[in-house]
């Protein structure tokens, strides 16, 4: 008699039994614990259901699923009933056609039945089964509206509450309780008065919504709707387009509902059991597609003439283009130019540009801003495990037993990731979080370690000592799995525990309470992001992440593992690709000579002798003068690098920069041509996501003006820099990598599509893709430990700068601000930038909540609005970095990893300047 | 009727009868002495209300013993465990555990420390109707009493036992009544019942082991511990065992709240406790149950007062609470009231329930402001049937359809004779008038 938990069936294949009933004389034979509703729906037998979603707990309400049971009183609702050995269901038949025509026209008396002028006409699931049981609107009397004063949405710009089109069904209600658990939405009056609405009827927008449109999407009828979408086309009028969110690295599949005579995005949505995300999005992929048809969109080349930049055709832009890189080249050789990938584009535009950059100029200066971000973990990991990528899949987050967060904020940065870990803490997952902000999984953790910034390896350290000390380190799988023990444990010798918790301001038993329900799990994770990456000792932070999983043999297993979330929809993809300068594409060593051969047979050139540069030598060496020209697709240098006034010193130092971009970004405004590319709805491609898995992206909307899609635009330079390549499309610029990269050898457009998505490694044309990596055998063999000494960060507080300033993201808006910041939902909910300070410090230095402040470093000084609290320690400040004009890489430190180049954008020393009031 | 053996009552018309020295110089907690002291397990507890076949008072009569056999053997399930007692009587009619609870609250804290031991809960809220001041009231002042005489809290009488007992007052819905509504609104959540399964000794307050029983019910356990289940099965009938409070109310001379065996007929309760129908009129009919149980003709009223009984007669024994109607009333305003009632507490989450009891009220308020129409009839069958038996989460649509289809059944000529008059005749002037029902609406 176990609780019927909210999903009792594991996506796991190992961990499901069987279950066979008949369902309308049909044997059906499903995994214990589904529902007969879905049981009946894997069969093939559609069961009408207006309540029933998968993401949530069984509602029971609308009553269209009963079904008969032999042998059970009443009709049993087949959506909150489990299945048994030798059921015998019914599920259609006159009587319940019956029951269920009645049901409908109550349904039908309460509900504003225009279908004439509803946006969900076609798409309606009321609408389908009116029509299939034949149901009379106007059986019990003439329908009045009962709510007719203006509800919590009346003036919110993201969502649309219609109670005469709710059908009361509560699926809105439950998916923000329990789904998305920000419990902004609620049920108020009773019985035939039961309307959606907020806690005490208050807008929305003063509530804990996070906008994540799950209401919207969820809703079988017209009630809810997208503001912006609202009667602006029927089912009908609308192409869907699958594709995959531009945002973050999960890799939702967001379907794009187009107007194609307006060449016009309306709406997203997303459908449950689509891979990745099962049908959720956040706030970001359900409204931040208003970019895409942004006004300020480049909509031609642009050449600086007499300082200015000025609009250009694309024959002069290119002819400008082959000149000026074609000069440089001879005149100071290959490596004086330099290339910048972008995480944003495709693999196949990543994989053009690194080819450009290798055989077609001949140099490995090629680079992505994954140095920005999680270049020590792709060179962590690779050197512990052998491959430096998550090493378990989305699904699988469900399954965890305990959760072990350290420097991540999955519910803000990767919220989908968020949610899933929310699924698994409601099916009872333990959380540990190692982090010095109070986030969401801080809150919601059974043990939150809040430790001051940079002393991460001083607390793995400690939890690695006490696991080693109390027996808990699996020494079979030590033994059997890994080499550099020894080493390992000898740093480890003499570790004081104590003091290490001292140092990180942790108490030493929380730290041992932590080491020992990780090392107990069954199974446990570990999640991180840029909390442990961006730091100047960021690769051994990495290092280290991994010894304590190797060490508690909590690796290589289903649901347990070291996994990176990394931070844009493809830095996967162009590391994968080959746009870094170290590694060739499939993370081939581009010295290897056996590489070299099949590379340079297959593009027909020789590859460059000399090693290339990251993107911060890039900048210094344009600063330098050693670098003469840089091209620049899709990123803005100048906002996301660390210390951003030298940053655009640097760049006008350059003879040549070419931006090709979708805005005028601040690194576009000072390039010398400006190429306009085309946002990732508008082109075909594929993007990598988190979890190693290819995606499609697919064409919804034709760019802007002249504006043309990245990979078309790279063919354009190969051919002026007089090296055309023949590519007809996207799939045949995959086939070639996959011809050269064994670790996607298997992977074609054709069968990414087929598979909905493949994850690498996939050797060949009938490998499923790899679910989790190095079960029974790490990538490289063993797996190796480090042992990692304690590198305290390299600015520390000072009398001067008393306090360490950490940056990070917030849920609404996404790296430097350019996409999301053209949404008028995330504006209204995110404008400006702002400053966590804990309340002593702000007692401390006279501050009061939402007054202006600045911050001031050794670099810069920026100002943003005062946000007093305990999300951070009293010795932290914390900043976002999505606000170009207040710009937080003003006062980031630039100092780097020393193996990955990856600046310390989490700590740096910082003081607050209470500013002059009033005025 | 043969002499009445009162034992729920035997304490409640004596002086300061809700005070703990009253209450103990009564034999009040004997019966946890005895299974604490002696030391009963907790499984002869349960076997003495399985033995006794005592049924649930709260208007289900579902087998108390068998319920509790439900809840999870605790070496195998480390949750907490729960027993919450209903003490939201809101069925129309009903307020018999409120005679309990106001004087001899230490008589049902006695049933909950000895229940709790039973299912092996360490922790009991008992959920009051917030209309019941003085229930509450004197249940806290009792509870504490008890703590301070080591009764309730760590340690009880110097056992291994610790119980606590929590009070919640009710906020005035109906459907907080229902065992899972109630949890629901004790967890601080509206009072929307939850899809069965899982049941409440599977996943209950908090997901944890739950059992939820009538005041009445758990009043009775003492009384079994003491006094044995044969002595429990010699009052009543064969299915029905124990005495039963019945609350008779309506048009009687004497209405009221008596103890009686099972197996009187409803006409000795009426007659010979109550007084008889009001001002010498003829009975018309009566509600056996509360409003929720299938409205009987004046022709039943020889029913047998147990579980089958009534059930065989057409109804059900619900909470005993006798509603009767003399030959003035009239059968619509009767329904439109009991109607109008269900409307307003419907939860609202099934549609049947949600829509249904708002057109059954609709249609019954226009049959008796004389706007009905004939087919209205067959509508009211119609409506009634997709909503019962057992076709929404909880048993309130039930409870709206009942009495609905018991009310045509008997009284169709009647309700037609509204139709075709386009009045009710025996309706009150205020009834038929359209502003009445909208202050009520």
């Amino acid at each position: 008699m176990n609780p019927v938990s909210l999903h009792p069936v594991s996506p796991n294949p190992a961990s499901r039994k069987p279950v066979s009933l008949t369902i309308d004389g049909r044997a059906v034979t499903v995994p214990a614990g589904t529902s007969v509703l879905l049981a009946a729906q894997s069969a093939g037998i559609d069961v009408p259901h207006l309540c029933h979603d998968p993401r949530v707990e069984p509602i029971g309400a609308c009553r269209l699923c009963s079904v008969k049971v032999e042998g059970a009183r009443g009709l049993v609702a087949a959506c909150g009933q489990q299945v048994a050995p030798g059921m015998v269901v019914t599920s259609e038949d006159p009587e319940l056609a019956e029951r269920r025509r009645h049901v409908l026209e109550l349904l039908l008396s309460e509900h504003h039945a225009s279908c004439a002028n509803c946006d969900r006409s076609g798409d309606c699931r009321l609408q389908d089964y009116a029509y299939r049981y034949q149901a009379d609107p106007h059986r019990f009397g003439v329908y009045v509206p009962k709510h007719t004063a203006p509800n919590y949405t009346a003036l919110d710009q993201g969502i649309l509450y219609d109670a005469d089109k709710c059908i009361r069904c509560g699926l809105c209600v439950k998916y923000c309780e329990t789904v998305q658990m920000a419990e902004a939405l609620t049920f108020t009056w009773r019985a035939d008065r039961l309307v959606v609405s907020t806690p005490g009827d208050v807008p929305l927008r003063e509530t804990d919504c996070e906008f994540c449109g799950g209401c919207i999407r969820v809703c079988p009828t017209g009630a809810m709707l997208d503001r912006g979408a609202a009667h602006h086309g029927r089912a009908a009028d609308l192409k869907k387009v699958r594709t995959t969110c531009a945002y973050c690295g999960v890799g939702c599949q967001v379907d794009l509902y187009v107007d194609p005579h307006k060449n016009r995005i309306v709406r997203a949505s997303a459908e449950p059991g689509a891979t990745v995300n099962d049908g959720n999005l956040c706030v970001k992929g359900h409204f931040g597609f208003e970019f895409v048809g942004s006004p300020a969109r480049l909509r031609q080349p642009l050449i600086r003439r007499d300082g200015e930049l000025q609009p250009a055709s694309w024959d002069e832009a290119l002819a400008l283009i082959a000149e000026r890189l074609g000069g440089i080249r001879q005149r100071h050789g290959a490596d004086a130019l330099a290339f910048v990938s972008s995480a944003r584009c495709t693999n196949e535009e990543n994989y053009l540009l690194q080819k450009i950059a290798r055989a077609v100029v001949g140099t490995n200066n090629v680079d992505n801003c994954a140095t920005s971000c999680h270049a020590p973990s792709v060179a962590g990991l690779a050197e512990s495990f052998g491959s430096g990528a998550m090493t378990n899949s989305t699904v699988e987050i469900r399954d965890c037993k305990v959760l072990f967060l350290i420097g991540a904020n999955p519910t803000e940065a990767h919220p989908i990731f968020g949610l899933e870990m929310k699924r698994a803490l409601r099916a009872g997952a333990k959380l540990i979080v190692c982090d010095p902000r109070r986030t969401w999984m801080a809150k919601h953790a059974d043990l939150h370690l809040q430790h001051r910034p940079g002393t991460d390896n001083l607390l793995l350290n400690a939890m690695m000592r006490c696991i080693l000390d109390e027996g808990l380190a699996d020494l079979a799988f030590v033994e059997a799995r890994c080499e550099g023990f020894a080493e390992f444990r000898q740093n480890l010798e003499g570790f004081s525990i104590e003091r290490a918790a001292a140092e990180c301001g942790v108490d030493a038993e929380l730290l041992r309470a932590a080491a020992r329900l990780y090392a107990k799990g069954q199974p446990s994770a570990i999640y991180y992001t840029l909390g442990i990456t961006e730091h100047a000792c960021g690769t051994d932070n990495v290092k280290n992440v991994a010894n304590l999983a190797m060490l508690c043999g909590q690796i290589g297993k289903w649901a347990s593992g070291v996994n990176p979330l990394r931070g844009q929809n493809n830095v996967q993809g162009a590391c994968d690709m080959g746009a870094m300068p170290h590694k060739l594409p499939g993370y081939q060593n581009w010295s290897d000579a056996a590489v070299r051969t099949r590379f340079e047979q297959a593009w027909q050139s020789p590859l460059p002798q000399s090693a290339g540069l990251r993107i911060p030598m890039m900048i210094r060496g344009a600063g330098q003068g050693t670098l003469k020209a840089l091209y620049v697709m899709g990123q803005d240098l100048v906002a996301t690098e660390p210390n951003q006034s030298d940053v655009v010193e640097e760049l006008q130092a350059l003879e040549f920069l070419v931006v090709q971009e979708i805005f005028l970004t601040e690194t576009a405004k000072l390039a010398h041509v400006v190429l306009p590319g085309a946002a990732f709805a508008e082109k075909d491609g594929t993007f990598a996501c988190s979890e190693r898995r290819l995606q499609l992206v697919r064409k919804a909307v034709e760019p802007p003006g002249e504006a043309k899609a990245d990979w078309e635009i790279l063919l354009l330079v190969a051919a002026a820099l007089g090296k055309p390549m023949a590519y007809r499309n996207p799939a045949q610029v995959y086939d070639e990598l996959a011809s050269l990269a064994p670790v996607f050898g298997g992977i074609s457009h054709r069968r990414i599509e087929a598979h909905h998505g493949l994850q690498w490694p996939c050797p060949d044309s009938h490998h499923p893709g790899t679910r989790f990596l190095h079960e029974g055998r790490f990538t490289r063999g063993k797996g190796r430990f480090h042992a990692i000494a304690h590198t305290p960060p390299r600015e520390e507080p000072t009398p001067e700068f008393p306090l360490i300033l950490s940056t990070g993201r917030t849920l609404y808006n996404y790296n430097c601000g350019s996409m999301t910041r053209k949404t008028a939902v995330i504006d209204a909910k995110d404008p400006g930038n702002f400053v966590e300070i804990h309340r002593d410090t702000a007692k401390h230095y006279g501050i009061e909540p939402d007054e202006k402040v600045a911050v001031r470093t050794a670099r810069g000084r920026v100002t943003g609005r005062a946000v007093v609290g305990e999300r951070v320690r009293p010795d932290t400040i914390w900043m976002p970095f999505h606000f170009a004009e207040e710009s937080a890489n003003l006062v980031t430190n630039d100092v780097f990893d020393p193996v990955t180049a990856t600046a310390e954008y989490k700590c740096c020393a910082a003081v607050l300047e209470k500013l002059p009031q009033g005025g | 009727m043969k002499r009445v053996d009162r034992y729920l009552l035997a304490r409640v018309d004596l002086p300061d009868s809700h005070t703990l020295a009253v209450y103990r110089a009564h034999g009040g907690y004997q019966a946890l002495e005895q299974v604490l002291r002696k030391p009963w397990k907790p499984e002869q507890v349960t076997q003495v209300v399985k033995d006794s076949a005592l049924r649930g008072r709260g208007g289900a009569g579902f087998l108390t013993g068998l319920k509790w056999s439900f809840m999870p053997d605790p070496a195998k399930d480390p949750r907490p465990r729960y027993l919450a007692i209903n003490a939201d009587e809101s069925e129309p009619g009903t307020c018999k555990d409120r005679v309990l609870m106001e004087r001899d609250p230490h008589g049902l804290i006695e049933g909950c420390l000895v229940s709790a031991y039973a299912m092996r809960a360490s922790t009991v809220y008992i959920y009051v109707r917030g209309e019941y001041r003085v229930s509450y009231a004197r249940l806290q002042a009792a509870i504490d009493e008890a703590r301070e005489a080591g009764l309730v809290g760590r340690r009880i009488l110097g056992s291994d036992f610790s119980c606590e007992i929590w009070m919640h007052p009710g906020a005035g819905a109906y459907i907080c009544g229902e065992e899972t509504g109630l949890m629901e609104s004790l967890e601080g959540k509206r009072g929307h019942p939850r899809p069965k399964p899982p049941f409440p000794a599977a996943s209950g307050l908090w997901r944890s082991p739950t059992t939820v029983n009538n005041v009445e019910t758990i009043f009775n356990v003492p009384f079994l511990v003491l006094r044995g289940a044969d002595w429990f099965k010699a009052l009543g009938t064969k299915g029905s065992t124990g005495n039963f409070l019945c609350g008779i109310s309506g048009h009687v001379e004497r209405p009221g709240v008596y103890e009686l065996p099972f197996g009187v007929t409803a006409r000795e309760i009426l007659e010979q406790c109550a007084g008889g129908v009001w001002k010498g009129r003829r009975l018309k009919a009566f509600f056996p149950g509360g409003s929720s149980t299938g409205l009987l003709p004046a022709s039943s009223v020889d029913v047998v007062m147990d579980h089958d009984s009534v059930k065989a007669a057409g109804s059900m024994f619900g909470t005993a609470a006798m509603i009767v109607l003399d030959e003035t009333a009239s059968i619509a305003q009767l329904m439109e009231v009991t109607l109008r009632f269900y409307d307003h507490e419907s939860c609202g989450q099934c549609s049947q329930c949600r829509e249904g009891t708002e057109w059954l009220h609709q249609i019954f308020r226009r049959i008796v402001r004389g706007q009905g129409r004939m087919q209205d009839l067959d509508l009211l069958v119609s409506l009634a049937n997709g909503m019962a038996p057992a076709k929404t989460i909880c048993a309130l649509a039930d409870a709206a359809a009942i009495p609905t289809l018991s009310a045509v059944k008997h009284f169709r000529a009647e309700l037609e004779q509204c139709v075709r008059l386009g009045r009710d005749p025996l309706a009150t002037a205020t009834a038929q008038s359209p502003e009445h029902h909208e202050a009520h609406a």
